[in-house]
């Protein structure tokens, strides 16, 4: 089994890795359906392999302010998943779930410990499912660590998956998910698997590099 | 604002005497700026891991701390510009997310701060303010002419250095 080298992705790895993409975000907007019991539509995700010049003006901008969680991956791969959503959809999305629960949010441009730890919920529930797709898509064992959170600035905060990327190439594949119910939630998901969980990704689901 | 030069990440420019450079959201990345004090020219770095040698996937030099600070003074050499009268401010390192057991990341934001004050020190090449660490992004301008260094941060007031 050869090195795989996100620099020289073919077509066939770049349509597994889209797939990836695609049944994972449709488990995590059924998920995000039943937490808010809310009918909850996803648009066709968009899969992109992106320069790291180009991430910023993908999602609006560097310095746009977003909500970022970040999980790390363990089990038979590791590496680390990030979700990222635009501040006005994390707010959103937290009103929501507050008002499920009998919560009143604050509302506030500033989240409070009590929306930080729901977005951090949110987060975890979105994620999880997205890896337990992954999990019986490729019968790979893969757990999540709990996880963190940080309001900032987008290209800030796409650091951290970018240095990831970084150190195996200059690009970074980034997950594009709009949700909708009444009104659109943006969000994107980073997979950012360890190199050698490439191989391992790929080959669970047939396919010898 | 928009006629700033703007660099991205893993990426680096020069900017001439009179005109401003920036680079938006740095988080654990670090932006290196570069004044030649006589010519007043400059230049911006914004690199991302510390070490080219560590890592194989090594052809983009603007990305790492030792070859990208080095390029930069390479390009401001070719401008016209003397090393000996080169100074230089920095910013970013920040660690963003607290927790990380992922061995390759664990303080990369502090590793990249220390990577580029070693490659300055090497060059010979003064740092004469910096504003690193903590936890939060930072969008950075660059000035030449006055070699000021504007430092943007959500929430925080803004800080010239």
């Amino acid at each position: 089994m050869g090195e795989f080298d996100l620099n020289h992705v073919d077509d066939i790895y770049f349509d597994v890795l889209k797939e990836i993409g695609n049944i994972g975000a449709g488990n995590a907007a059924s998920s995000l359906a039943q937490l808010l019991q809310a009918k909850v539509d996803m648009k066709v995700p968009r899969v992109e392999l992106l320069d790291f010049s180009e991430i910023g003006d993908a999602i609006g901008g560097d310095d746009q302010i977003m909500a970022g969680i970040y999980v790390l991956v363990q089990g038979d791969i590791t590496g680390s998943i990030m979700f990222l959503l635009e501040q006005k959809s994390a707010q959103k999305l937290i009103g929501k779930m507050m008002s499920s629960m009998g919560m009143e949010p604050g509302g506030g441009d500033v989240l409070n410990e009590m929306e930080q730890s729901v977005l951090k919920e949110i987060g975890n529930i979105i994620t999880g499912a997205y890896l337990n797709s992954l999990s019986a898509m490729t019968n790979l064992k893969i757990t999540e660590s709990v996880p963190d959170l940080t309001v900032d600035m987008a290209g800030a905060i796409l650091s951290v998956p970018a240095i990831e990327f970084g150190m195996v190439g200059d690009k970074m594949l980034m997950i594009q998910t709009a949700f909708t119910d009444d009104d659109e939630i943006n969000g994107y998901f980073i997979l950012v698997p360890d190199l050698p969980s490439y191989s391992k990704l790929l080959g669970a689901l047939g396919i010898s590099l | 604002m928009s006629d700033l030069i703007k660099v991205g990440m893993a990426d680096l420019k020069l900017c001439p005497r009179g005109q401003g450079i920036t680079t938006l959201g740095l988080g654990s990345c670090v932006g290196v700026a570069i004044r030649d004090t006589s010519t007043k020219n400059g230049g911006l770095a914004h690199v991302m891991l510390p070490d080219s040698t560590a890592i194989r996937s090594n052809q983009n030099i603007a990305k790492f701390a030792d070859t990208g600070v080095k390029e930069l003074v390479r390009l401001m050499e070719k401008a016209g510009g003397n090393r000996s009268r080169f100074t230089a401010k920095i910013a970013g390192g920040a660690k963003m997310f607290a927790f990380s057991n992922n061995t390759a990341l664990v303080n990369v934001g502090d590793r990249n701060v220390e990577a580029v004050k070693k490659v300055l020190a090497e060059l010979k090449i003064p740092i004469l303010a910096s504003d690193t660490g903590l936890n939060f992004g930072r969008t950075v301008e660059f000035f030449p002419e006055t070699g000021e260094y504007v430092i943007k941060a959500v929430g925080k007031p803004v800080k010239t250095i």
